[in-house]
């Protein structure tokens, strides 16, 4: 059995059993959430280590040989978001250590974060569909519970259309999974990607995969199934709207990566049409809309969704370089969304509060946080030498190629309009005097190394990925190809099955 | 039979979904569960209809010959059964503190109030 691969489902779990375990013990809990955040992490590292160095891993858990058994495939872009997940998960609680209150941690704040992270790692290694769906209600349910903790009338506001719209997503997702079943007869992506490349299966392979897109859309917010996100994301503790920002609706995207390389494959270099306008619609509405925000959080809400369009858009034009650049960006986006959420939590700490007209005079305060700021926001909106200029560099060479100009055209507009975001918050925050009516409360000195190293440390990686890009696209291209070529995942997850008939 | 089921399916979904687009929270908690059991009804007829034959191996053969009852969509529908017990049971308790907090079950008032500021 592959020891290595259960890990990063195995450690988040017990961490949190042992932290509900200790819910007497505030201390003790929150000193075991963070090594147990630490852990995950390091285990995670090794697990990409390993598969960057000996390809595909597959775990048939209870030794039942695939498509009967429980299959956990890791590839690189399984591997690498479940590093991602980790080290987002580790910064997150070590945010938490100084923004989360009493109350939320007698609740049981740690063990649900860690339990959130199990879902997203599973969501992220499993082969099989159904399981798949078992892993986004493990996700979903941790996240119901970490959005409604609390007091406040905005976070119960907010957590309803959340809740109903994954709910409604969550059944789609079911209809199709039990569609797929009755007309193939399998759940293992591997065995199911072997039959429905089948032609005589083409007629229904169409609805499930709109389906599917509806589905996984649904969580990864795309257009025009978005609303609930601005509504929620803005609602709960800054350590949790930074954890949601940055991994839930990716595992969406990263379910829709999945569908679409391995279940629904397009002939490579034929472009999904309706998946590049729902891209390109996405990206407009998100960046429009927080034109006309005036919270800082809401601002960063609405740039998810624009975001989520570029991520959309490399799987949509179904080439190599596209899918790589689709990577390549989803990692640059969580590092950077994360970071500007956590830059919010400080601003708010110290300004008292998230509306831009109420804040002013960080920069005078904080000229260390203030920089911090500018790298993460104009990584966001793709300036050199940041990771984002190198993943929009990277999607619009592949648009270019593919001869889908109005996509590139948009993108880059986009990009413009997100640094007018960025440069509205940086004016009304970091650079406009402070209004008289603020309340400034400058950090203690614990608070600003809990809180501004996470900070940190995700700025430096931003910076790292921009300045040395080459091993990182590298590894974009190799996940691309992996993705592409679907027959040795296939190979590898249906070996010793000796045929495999349903 | 089949026609009979997929007959069924389709009026609980249409049933569904004509709750979950009214403007009252406890409609849409209905619709919800309505829908679920139409998808799980689905899930049951994926895996054909088939009466008296159960997946027994017969005491002297090696393995099934004949046609079955296929065991495996009763299993998903068990877990997806009580996944959406716990969900429905989450969405009830978020209603009724809407409702204490909020003094409203309308979306349209609930999504107003999410736009006001949040305090931490």
């Amino acid at each position: 059995m592959n020891l290595l691969m259960a890990l990063p489902i195995l450690v988040p779990f017990l961490t949190a059993g042992i932290g509900l375990l200790t819910r007497r013990h505030l201390a003790m809990q929150r000193r075991i959430s963070f090594v147990g955040a630490a852990f995950l992490l390091y285990s995670s590292v090794l697990l990409l280590k390993e598969i960057l160095a000996s390809g595909i891993q597959v775990l048939q858990l209870g030794s039942w040989p695939a498509p009967y058994g429980i299959t956990f495939v890791a590839d690189i872009l399984s591997g690498t978001m479940v590093v991602i997940t980790g080290l987002i998960g580790l910064a997150s609680v070590t945010y938490s250590l100084q923004t989360i209150d009493r109350e939320r941690q007698a609740f049981g704040y740690y063990p649900v974060t860690l339990l959130l992270l199990f879902g997203i790692n599973g969501a992220f290694l499993t082969g099989d569909i159904f399981n798949l769906y078992v892993w986004f209600e493990v996700l979903l349910i941790s996240s119901f519970v970490l959005l409604s903790m609390g007091r406040s009338r905005s976070q119960i506001a907010g957590t309803v259309p959340y809740v109903v719209m994954n709910l409604l997503g969550s059944m789609l997702f079911l209809i199709a999974v039990g569609l797929l079943y009755g007309n193939t007869g399998s759940l293992n992506f591997a065995h199911l990607s072997l039959k429905l490349s089948d032609p005589v299966l083409a007629a229904v392979a169409q609805p499930i995969s709109l389906l599917l897109l509806g589905a996984f859309g649904l969580k990864a917010a795309i257009f025009p199934l978005f609303f609930w996100l601005p509504a929620s994301y803005p609602a709960p503790p800054v350590a949790v709207s930074a954890l949601f920002a940055g991994l839930l609706t990716k595992v969406g995207v990263y379910a829709l990566i999945r569908t679409f390389t391995l279940l629904f494959p397009l002939p490579l270099g034929e472009p999904n049409q309706l998946l590049i306008s729902i891209s390109g619609l996405t990206m407009i509405t998100g960046v429009l809309g927080a034109v006309a925000q005036n919270e800082f959080r809401r601002v960063l809400s609405f740039h998810i969704v624009s975001q989520i369009g570029y991520m959309t858009m490399g799987l949509a034009l179904n080439t190599r370089l596209g899918i790589a650049a689709s990577f390549f960006y989803i990692v640059h986006h969580i590092i950077v969304k994360t970071n500007l959420f956590f830059v919010s939590g400080v601003v708010q700490l110290s300004g008292g509060s998230f509306r831009l007209q109420q804040l002013g005079g960080t920069y005078r305060l904080s000229p260390f946080l203030s920089l911090l700021f500018l790298v993460s926001a104009f990584s966001l909106a793709g300036l050199p030498p940041l990771s984002g200029f190198w993943g929009k560099f990277l999607l619009a060479q592949a648009g270019l190629e593919s001869g889908q100009f109005p996509i590139v055209v948009i993108s880059l507009v986009v990009g413009l309009l997100t640094t007018f975001s960025m440069t509205k918050i940086w004016n009304e925050v970091f650079w406009k005097n402070a209004p008289n009516s603020a309340r400034i409360n400058p950090l203690n000195r614990t608070q600003q190394l809990y809180l501004l190293l996470p900070i940190t440390v995700l700025a430096l990686i931003t910076v790292v990925i921009g300045l040395f890009t080459d091993p990182f696209s590298s590894i974009a291209l190799r996940a691309a190809d992996e993705l592409i070529g679907k027959q040795a995942y296939v190979k590898l997850v249906l070996q010793n099955t000796g045929g495999a008939n349903p | 039979m089949e026609a009979f089921l997929a007959l069924i399916i389709g009026s609980l979904f249409a049933i569904g979904l004509y709750l979950v687009l009214q403007e009252h929270l406890v409609k849409l908690i209905f619709g919800i569960s309505i829908l679920s059991n139409a998808t799980n009804l689905l899930i049951f007829a994926s895996g054909r209809m088939t009466r008296g034959t159960p997946p027994l191996i017969p005491q002297d053969a090696a393995n099934l010959t004949t046609s079955f009852a296929n065991p495996l969509p009763e299993a998903l529908i068990l877990t997806a059964i009580v996944i959406s017990f716990g969900l429905l049971a989450f969405l009830v308790a978020l209603t009724y503190r809407t409702h204490r907090d909020l003094k409203s079950l309308n979306p349209d008032v609930i999504t107003n109030e999410s736009e006001n500021e949040s305090v931490l």
